[in-house]
């Protein structure tokens, strides 16, 4: 009908032009704040990189927030061994190179002491190497696939086999055996799948089909079909990121009501809170924090929730990684006053002596028990939480209890102290039914 | 094995989204040479403005979803305005240096580009600094229907015939009005139609607003399916870039056709295969298209329709 005076060919030249324009430009900017000055004899400096912007901004703002309020209650108390925190703060962006720029900004530029960073598995794995280079004591914060055994970092948030581990053998017990693993496709994803058939053979139950998909894909009406097609008892859902997030509101919409067990929904980007009821309802998630976590040190007068909301009153939700990020930093002040320096050598030592944290530091553990830092693997023996949505999206726990990080330490002998290394484990080394 | 209503709701699914998130970019860039980078988040202006009615202001969804587009119609119009015609900056230079600091954008498509790209980086952080990183979001009304063992979301039925709707629509506008023909007169010769008597800046103006328009009404319908967050118009940015170059030079026929094709063969493969294979179909499909029908499908069909003509 029209005739533009514009070919085809210089729309194309000019769009992926424009393409690679919009990535170079993601890489450009400068964000966040920092109350960095000059080091003294007094002082310690932590480096805080977390996603304020970009992709992963909503479930890293929180981890960033977190961390900033471990840090001032500890300045408020008189510091580490009466040294003040000073902090190095940027937003990287959710972007892999500018975690790279600033990580080795922090590194030799900012000479930190102890860094935290990252959300995505492929940002620690973009930064992991310079870590390592630089023997830079190095916190990884986020819920992950599990198996990193590196001696200077310490991934302190659950593993899939922790989170997994309490979720899939409850619904086994509750709805029965047959499960439709959904998850999204990459590494996180795959091995996510692969520990839900490890799972699904120690518990006698078996999947019955499982898809993988692209972390840009926002339809979910063919694999709502397939779902129902298999007709299993429960879904296992990894899925990752706000495209998948529609999954829930379409499942919903689409009249499929089967129990879905996860590790990755509501505890990290509180979908319970963004969608409107009963989208969520009947899905439970294998999680060591969120919000509704009903130990008295969390929810209590004057607990976690109160002191970040005090702070931070127009913060949106407390995920599960800021809990980690919040307790992480009062267990490196306990090695630090352990070691009695801040030399990065004998704080590794110190932290690899096994550090436990109780229920003030640690809001996942309930009164009277404790979480513990598995010297060996650098890995957290994790208070568990089964969180059940109900279909006004009340949350509530329906089961908790500690649950070691076992493939490490039993399955792939990771021991840090005796034997140091930079690996990551896959559970397909090791188990026939993840291949 | 593959079960026949849910391929064609598949099919239906697929060509409601194609069609609906092309329709806007595909009338600005065939009418205009205006190549939108922003589209996206005019798709997030109309899927804000429509949620946060029914949220905010208790609004009907029915009522809201129009109200998406019209916002966004409006707000394309100030764009054009103020960043494609640069008629009110030039207005104040005018005044005060006395001469044009802006030259319009029409057919300029790299300058283009990077205009609406900053554009499109201001509007995504913009809102995030306003909103926040995500806004509660609206449920999808109407529940399933249910066939065997399998049921499907209403809405969804819904969002096609309403694309189906909206292209019948546009055709008409564009063909059959007094606007359509001196709309086509300033694209085919803006001299003659000048001189014809057609305010040439007033359908520039027009037309950008209406693209806008029905890319803020592709966000408030999509709004309830979709998760609110400012970043949410990159998901469209794909499949519409593909329809238009797929679709060719026509544009309303164009979206449509591309619209069928590339449909049908996501709703074939993400049914029989999977979600992943699916993507790669359609991608794939794109470059057999760009490869043998180097403009597009109406491109081709009106180099069949030459041929005939001189082979007669």
């Amino acid at each position: 009908m029209s005739r533009p005076s514009v070919s085809r060919r210089q729309f194309l030249g000019a769009s992926g032009a424009a393409l690679v324009a919009g990535l170079a430009g993601c890489s450009a900017g400068e964000g966040g704040t920092s109350t960095d000055t000059a080091s003294s004899a007094e002082t310690l400096k932590i480096g805080v990189l977390e996603d304020q912007s970009g992709n992963f901004a909503l479930v890293g703002d929180p981890k960033a927030k977190a961390s900033m309020l471990a840090i001032e209650e500890i300045n408020a108390n008189g510091g580490i061994d009466g040294m003040q925190i000073e902090t190095f703060q940027r937003d990287p962006q959710s972007d892999n190179q500018r975690y790279q720029e600033l990580t080795r900004t922090a590194i030799n530029e900012e000479n930190v002491d102890a860094l935290w960073a990252g959300y995505s598995s492929a940002t620690r794995e973009a930064i992991r190497p310079i870590i390592d280079r630089n023997e830079q004591l190095y916190f990884y914060t986020t819920q992950y696939e599990g198996g990193v055994c590196d001696e200077f970092t310490f991934a302190v948030g659950p593993t899939a086999r922790q989170q997994l581990g309490i979720v899939l053998p409850y619904l086994v017990e509750e709805f029965g055996p047959d499960i439709y693993t959904i998850a999204a496709d990459y590494n996180f994803g795959q091995l996510s799948a692969d520990w839900v058939k490890v799972l699904a053979n120690e518990n006698d139950a078996n999947v019955l089909g499982e898809e993988f998909i692209p972390l840009s894909e926002s339809s979910f009406g063919s694999t709502i079909n397939r779902i129902q097609e298999a007709d299993p008892d429960f879904v296992m859902s990894m899925l990752v990121g706000a495209n998948h997030t529609s999954f829930y509101e379409q499942k919903a919409s689409a009249g499929l009501d089967v129990p879905i067990g996860t590790s990755t929904a509501m505890a990290q980007g509180y979908e319970h809170r963004r969608l409107d009821a009963p989208a969520m309802a009947n899905i439970y998630a294998g999680v060591n924090y969120m919000e509704e976590v009903p130990t008295d040190s969390n929810t209590g007068d004057g607990g976690f929730v109160d002191r970040y909301f005090e702070k931070y009153p127009d913060a949106p939700y407390l995920n599960e990684e800021a809990e980690t990020n919040y307790f992480s930093t009062y267990m490196y002040k306990k090695a630090v006053e352990q070691a009695g320096t801040t030399e990065q050598p004998e704080v590794i030592d110190a932290l690899e002596s096994g550090i436990e944290l109780g229920t003030e530091e640690a809001p996942e553990a309930p009164e009277g028990e404790t979480i513990r830092l598995d010297g060996a693997t650098h890995h957290v023996d994790h208070h568990m939480w089964i969180m059940r949505a109900d279909e006004e999206h009340n949350v509530e726990a329906v089961e908790n209890r500690q649950i070691p990080e076992t493939f490490l330490s039993e399955t792939a002998g990771c021991n840090l102290p005796e034997n140091p290394e930079q690996t990551q484990y896959t559970p397909v080394d090791y188990y026939e039914e993840a291949e | 094995m593959v079960n026949g209503i849910n391929l064609a709701l598949q099919f239906l699914d697929s060509f409601a989204f194609i069609v609906l998130a092309a329709a806007g970019l595909a009338i600005i860039f065939g009418i205009m040479g205006v190549i939108n980078l922003a589209h996206g988040e005019f798709i997030l202006i109309g899927a804000y403005t429509s949620t946060l009615s029914v949220t905010h202001l208790g609004i009907p969804l029915a009522v809201a979803i129009p109200i998406g587009g019209v916002v966004t119609a409006l707000f394309g119009i100030l764009t054009e305005r103020v960043i494609i015609s640069g008629a009110v900056p030039n207005y104040v230079s005018q005044r005060t240096l006395d001469r044009d600091i802006i030259e319009p954008l029409y057919d300029r498509l790299a300058d283009s580009m990077v205009a609406t790209f900053g554009l499109s980086l201001i509007l995504t952080q913009g809102t995030r600094i306003a909103f926040g990183n995500s806004i509660d979001g609206l449920s999808t009304p109407f529940g399933p229907i249910e066939y065997g063992a399998f049921s499907y979301s209403t809405y969804r039925i819904v969002l096609a015939a309403v694309s189906i709707g909206l292209l019948v629509a546009t055709y008409y506008l564009f063909t059959r009005t007094e606007f359509g023909m001196r709309a086509r007169a300033t694209i085919q010769d803006k001299e003659t139609a000048r001189a014809m008597g057609v305010d040439t800046e007033r359908m520039y103006m027009l037309t950008f607003g209406i693209g806008s328009g029905l890319a803020g009404l592709t966000g408030a319908l999509f709004a309830p399916v979709i998760t609110m967050r400012p970043t949410l118009g990159d998901q469209f940015l794909v499949e519409s870039f593909v329809a238009v170059v797929v679709g060719g030079p026509s544009v309303v026929l164009g979206t449509a056709l591309s619209g069928g094709v590339l449909g049908a063969i996501l709703a074939v493969f993400s049914n029989l295969y999977g979600t992943f294979i699916g993507r790669i179909a359609l991608l794939v499909a794109a470059l057999i298209a760009l490869r043998f029908l180097p403009d597009g499908i109406t491109g081709f069909i009106e180099q069949l329709r030459k041929r005939r003509q001189e082979s007669e």
